[in-house]
């Protein structure tokens, strides 16, 4: 069956919005850009991503480096000479790919920087349009092996505010072990807010009476995906933030106010 | 009283425009109220479609400011009267004349959506017994109205037009009401991936900015729906746990 419809093509833009249409994706764009730019320059840097017991969330876990926080000594031989290393391009993929394919950034850049629409009832640049069900976006479609490995990063990441505590003259509390578990916080409201989880604890299941764990972990999950797209945000800036006080504790420029 | 000016949509089909309207505004006044009042006091041909005037019937959706909207839900004190008030058609569907549209596609969408099929009675007078937090879930897909207001504002719809590949957020509210009801057995994952599009959707979120009832169509129903298609098509951990666990 084919429909006949009589529709007008609205131009690119063309809208009787007369709000500030345009503030959001052009904020998440700004927002995004500056992220992926600063997370790309700090992951080729290779240095100032430790100081003392912190590490950067940029670099953890550190599988292969040269600080004191690595698992498995410096720099590999094998590494091929041409390639670049940074201890931070062996981990990095995993939270880049479980952003990337995230329910909600994924509506969200697709409309700050592909247009598709560029707001809600405004016209579109393109006429022609695959969405998520054909290939490359079908991938979006993997999300859930990308949780499973940014659980295990939130796990690890919790593990480094532990030892975020552990100075060279024994238990203590400093600035950036408070903004490490802040990044933990965050991290995990979000990571355990997502899509993909609430539906991996319950939501598959039609019925969830008599399963009274589960149906908790649902209620859970459920509660903080209310809210997903803030702890995106949050943690999104609070992954950064991280980086940016190691680093400069690192670099000498800051020195860590130790509170405890 | 304070006149406010409007632009209505006027014409058919063919050939169509805004028309300049004056209306005297009063308190608690609706955006129906003054298009009623336009159509009785100066333009008696109008058409427009509405019913309930409470905001339960569905009938009376259109596109207030660029906004799609239920006429009579929409306050004209929350609206910037120093400029025209804009009312359209909604624009997902093919145009009638004026206000109207033609939003039968949906009827037919939604008739071969397969039907509920639950399991056999509980009891030997033909009634199941169920949790009332089973229930929860779809019962916020209940609430639907059918004003399609979310079916106006998808791009895949409005900008794309591909109502043959694609059956819209009102159609995933449906399905989720029968797909995640306890005692319904059907299967609609097969046809969510392949006849109905649920693909096409890209999450944008401007269905549940829409809807008049508060569903949360995309987290609640598009997106679970979305995950129990990974589970039967996209996973291949569940599909070789699938081919390995012994059948019943
Ligand atoms: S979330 Fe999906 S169904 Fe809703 S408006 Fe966006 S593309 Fe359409
Ligand atoms: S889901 Fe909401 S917006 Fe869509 S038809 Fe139903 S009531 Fe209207
Ligand atoms: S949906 Fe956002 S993290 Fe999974
Ligand atoms: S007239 Fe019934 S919803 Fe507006």
């Amino acid at each position: 069956m084919t429909t006949e419809l009589t529709l007008i093509k609205r131009r690119f833009g063309e809208t009787l919005r007369s709000d500030a249409w345009w503030l959001q994706p052009v904020l998440v764009f700004c927002g995004l850009t500056a992220f992926v730019i600063y997370t790309t320059w700090a992951a080729f840097q290779g240095e100032h991503y430790h100081h003392g017991p912190y590490l950067s969330p940029f670099y953890a876990p550190e599988i292969f480096g040269d600080s004191e926080h690595s698992w498995f000594g410096p720099k590999p031989g094998w590494w091929p000479t041409w390639l670049p290393f940074s201890p931070a391009f062996l981990i990095l993929w995993a939270p880049a790919g479980f952003r990337l394919t995230c329910y909600y950034y994924r509506g969200a850049y697709y409309k700050a920087f592909w247009a598709d629409p560029p707001s809600c009832a405004v016209g579109e640049p393109r006429n022609g349009y695959r969405g998520e069900s054909a290939f490359p976006l079908i991938l979006q479609n993997m999300h859930r092996f990308f949780l499973y490995f940014a659980l295990i990063f939130v796990a690890l990441l919790a593990f480094d505010v532990w030892k975020a505590t552990q100075f060279d003259n024994g238990f203590g509390i400093g600035l950036g072990t408070i903004i490490l578990a802040i990044n933990v916080f965050f991290l995990g409201g979000y990571t355990l807010g997502c899509h993909s989880l609430r539906h991996l604890v319950g939501g598959f299941m039609d019925r969830l009476s008599g399963t009274p764990i589960r149906q908790k972990a649902y209620h859970c999950v459920s509660c903080l995906n209310g809210h997903h797209m803030r702890w995106a945000w949050m943690s999104l800036c609070s992954v950064a933030l991280s980086d940016v006080y190691v680093r400069l504790c690192s670099m000498g420029v800051l020195s860590d106010w130790r509170i405890l | 009283m304070a006149a406010a000016k409007f632009k209505v949509w006027r014409g058919d089909a063919n050939t169509a425009g805004f028309v300049d309207y004056e209306a005297e505004v009063s308190e608690g006044m609706v955006v129906l109220d003054a298009v009623h009042q336009i159509q009785a006091e100066q333009a008696n041909d109008l058409a427009v479609r509405w019913n309930c005037k409470a905001g339960k019937c569905g009938s009376c959706s259109a596109e207030v400011n660029g906004h799609p909207k239920l006429m009579c839900m929409t306050r004209l004190d929350d609206l910037p009267l120093e400029k025209p008030v804009t009312i359209e058609p909604v624009r997902a569907f093919s145009h009638v004349k004026d206000l109207v549209t033609d939003v039968s596609w949906n009827y037919q969408v939604k008739k071969k959506i397969k039907k509920f099929n639950p399991k056999p009675p509980d009891f030997e007078d033909g009634t199941w017994k169920m949790q009332q937090e089973d229930i929860d879930r779809v019962q916020e897909f209940r609430k639907c109205i059918e004003c399609f207001l979310c079916q106006d504002v998808c791009h895949v719809l409005r900008d794309h037009h591909l109502h043959d590949n694609f059956i819209g957020p009102r159609h995933y509210v449906y399905t989720a009401a029968l797909e995640m009801h306890p005692l319904d057995t059907e299967n609609r994952l097969g046809d969510l991936k392949e006849t109905d599009g649920i693909g096409y959707c890209n999450i944008t979120k401007c269905c549940t900015k829409v809807c008049p009832e508060h569903i949360t169509i995309t987290d609640n129903a598009i997106i679970p729906l979305k995950e129990r298609v990974v589970d039967q098509f996209y996973d291949p951990v569940r599909k070789l746990l699938r081919i390995l666990k012994p059948k019943k």
